[in-house]
């Protein structure tokens, strides 16, 4: 059976108006997510991930342009896709939940208003079905005394609530894949906990995909199936969680894991990453994050490493870590993808 | 034992609501309610807790920018409502900040020499050789290169004026810095160098810390001690490694459980608290935290709980009466 969704060589580019400069937001990423999976994208600002997201669905800003690849969703690919058709797969087959709720909400409509618009759209559905069907969904995702809260508008709730409306509108029309940009960024812990744990209760109840936009290696390692890692525009690691987890291939997953504090062993020195996330405009050659890397050999200065397999359904682009497996020798037979 | 450099007793900050939008009855916001704590020397104190918690208003009162409703503060043994203006010039020199956003709070305008020196150049009367010194001693001290006194902000990535915002904080010599959310604008792979020079700094320079932070990985990292507050109450103080592994009040151990694992495999109990923070203009009665907490006794929502001794901290709750 094929994924739902399979990403091939995806590339963005920003192109300023006279075309004089490009920018490769995102650079020959590819990968595949499951039915029912999650996938975790953890990149830091001006990695690509958001970028990633928006073209999927196609939602680029104007100055971006897909430049190659395919997005297979279904079978069917997105790219190439005229516009008109893909107004009948965005919040209909795959639905987005963006940072900011109070962004995304219309504060001139009701949140029972917004929440059947998908289904008015999308599944012609009367107005009386439709917000018989907003107090549904409302109510399951614990929206309190939802027959009141259809009537009210979004500045009338807490930031929690507008972020799990946000959600309800992402469920109507019982899409195949949701994909959220930080969900939680801007909700407080407790609150957080309640709405990743309402996100997974909706996944199993509908067998939803789930995409993790985010920053936060926590969220990956609490929510997701596989994670990919995103460096300067390209995927530099991506595989089965516990396995990036426990061993990390590319140095700057690595260190990326290394530097984040730890509940377990408190005022233990972290490990630093020198220097900062390189401009997107200058790319340094070869790897982008050889000026970082305590690892970098010659190779790494002058050519951009290729994706290779380090284990089962583990890549990553590293000249370092891919000599490491050849000069292992049985680890390549058991690496082939399923 | 050594005389903390700031402690607060009973202190309390009420802001009135005018009425009006809310009908007559103009009620007042306790956004700070009888909170005591102390810093000790060279140490850190992490002050956790959520949006409405009070969290901001206990720095802005250490800091001198609100002044206390009730209870009193002492700095270094003295009281700081009894000081003398001299006594609090001292005072306002000796406790700095650092804030969240170093883009918001680093002037566009100013080359960077001149934003570390403007507390200098404010407050004490040194020869311009001087000032250029000292603007030098504190760039190497936050790891920037002397070339940076004369560059503008906008020239530094995030990290880096981080660090200026550190630098500038330094310069007077202070006791104590508070620092509310100073990583949590910064990219994921600079946050662990800002720590580190944060620790850094704590060892070479004996410094005190106010630290405030919504990543209790990072409070539990930097902390030698941790308030936890829940609606302008501190519900549990404690020693920090033992307060975050084994939390006794309901409320710190659904927040810590809800914290978020550093590992697939960490899984730990998860404590899903109902509802949300009430608002703070109409705390409930009792135990403010009565209506969410999951251990709730009929007393709970008639007697207010306070903090007592238990197993090497403090914790407000009638479970361990």
């Amino acid at each position: 059976m094929s994924p739902l969704l399979e990403v091939r060589k995806l590339g963005v580019h920003y192109v300023t108006a006279r075309g004089t400069r490009v920018t490769k937001a995102v650079d020959e990423v590819s990968f595949t997510l499951e039915a029912g999976e999650t996938l975790g994208i953890v990149g830091e600002s001006g990695s690509g991930k958001t970028t990633l997201a928006l073209s999927l669905l196609r939602l680029l800003p104007t100055a971006a342009r897909i430049v190659g690849g395919e997005v297979r969703f279904e079978g069917e690919d997105l790219v190439a896709k005229p516009e008109r058709d893909m107004r009948h797969i965005r919040g209909k087959r795959i639905a987005m939940i963006l940072q900011d709720p109070m962004a995304s909400l219309n504060p001139l409509f009701t949140v029972g208003d917004q929440v059947a618009e998908p289904l008015r759209v999308h599944e012609r559905a009367t107005r009386r079905n439709a917000w018989a069907r907003a107090k549904e969904l409302l109510r399951s995702v614990r929206i309190p005394a939802p027959e009141a809260r259809v009537k009210e508008y979004p500045h009338q709730m807490s930031g929690g609530m507008r972020q799990r409306i946000v959600g309800a509108i992402g469920i109507s029309c019982e899409p195949r894949l949701l994909i959220a940009d930080e969900p939680t960024t801007s909700l407080d812990l407790t609150i957080q906990a309640q709405y990743l744990n309402l996100l997974r209760e909706l996944q199993r109840a509908h067998g939803l995909a789930l995409i993790f936009i985010t920053h936060n290696l926590g969220i990956v390692a609490k929510m997701c199936d596989r994670v990919a890692v995103m460096y300067a525009g390209r995927m530099v690691e991506s595989g089965p969680v516990k396995s990036i987890f426990d061993h990390p291939a590319h140095p700057y997953t690595r260190a990326l894991l290394e530097s984040i504090p730890r509940m377990g062993n408190p005022r233990q020195r972290l490990t630093a990453i020198d220097g900062q996330p390189p401009d997107l405009a200058r790319l340094p050659a070869g790897c982008a994050f050889h000026p970082r890397c305590p690892d970098a050999i010659d190779r790494c200065r002058a050519e951009a490493p290729p994706e290779s397999l380090v284990a089962v359904t583990h890549t990553a682009r590293c000249w370092v870590a891919a000599s490491h497996q050849t000069q292992r020798p049985g680890a390549r037979a058991d690496a082939v993808r399923p | 034992m050594a005389t903390p450099v700031i402690e607060a007793k009973n202190l309390s900050k009420l802001f009135p609501v005018k009425g009006g939008f809310f009908g007559r009855g103009a009620g007042v916001v306790r956004a700070v309610d009888d909170v005591s704590f102390s810093v000790m020397p060279g140490q850190t104190l992490g002050l956790v807790g959520e949006s409405g918690c009070g969290k901001t208003t206990t720095a802005k009162l250490v800091l001198g920018l609100e002044e206390p409703t009730g209870g009193s503060m002492r700095f270094e043994g003295q009281d700081l409502q009894s000081m003398d203006a001299a006594g609090r010039r001292h005072y306002r020199k000796s406790v700095q900040a650092v804030f969240q956003d170093p883009f918001a709070s680093l002037n566009p305008r100013m080359r960077v020499g001149a934003i570390i020196a403007e507390p200098l150049v404010t407050n004490e009367v040194l020869p311009a050789t001087e000032v250029k010194k000292r603007i030098l001693h504190l760039l190497e001290l936050v790891g920037l290169p002397e070339r940076a006194a004369d560059l503008f902000p906008h020239e530094f990535s995030g990290g880096q004026r981080q660090r200026i915002a550190i630098a500038r904080s330094l310069a007077l010599s202070p006791r104590l810095v508070v620092l509310d959310e100073p990583v949590s604008a910064l990219d994921v792979s600079i946050r662990a160098q800002i720590l580190n020079l944060l620790r850094d700094l704590q060892a070479q320079l004996g410094l005190s810390y106010l630290f405030i932070a919504h990543d209790l990985a990072a409070v539990a990292h930097m902390s030698h001690t941790i308030a936890v507050m829940y609606l302008g109450k501190i519900a549990e103080t404690g020693e920090a490694a033992a307060l975050s592994q084994r939390p006794k009040h309901p409320y710190t151990q659904a927040l810590f459980s809800a914290a978020l694992p550093s590992h697939p495999d960490e899984r730990r109990e998860e404590i899903i608290l109902p509802g949300e923070v009430p608002s703070p203009l109409r705390p409930p009665a009792g135990c403010r935290f009565h209506p969410r907490c999951p251990h709730v006794m009929p007393r709970c929502a008639t007697e207010v709980p306070v903090l007592k001794p238990q197993e090497s901290r403090l914790v407000s709750c009638h479970l361990f009466d």
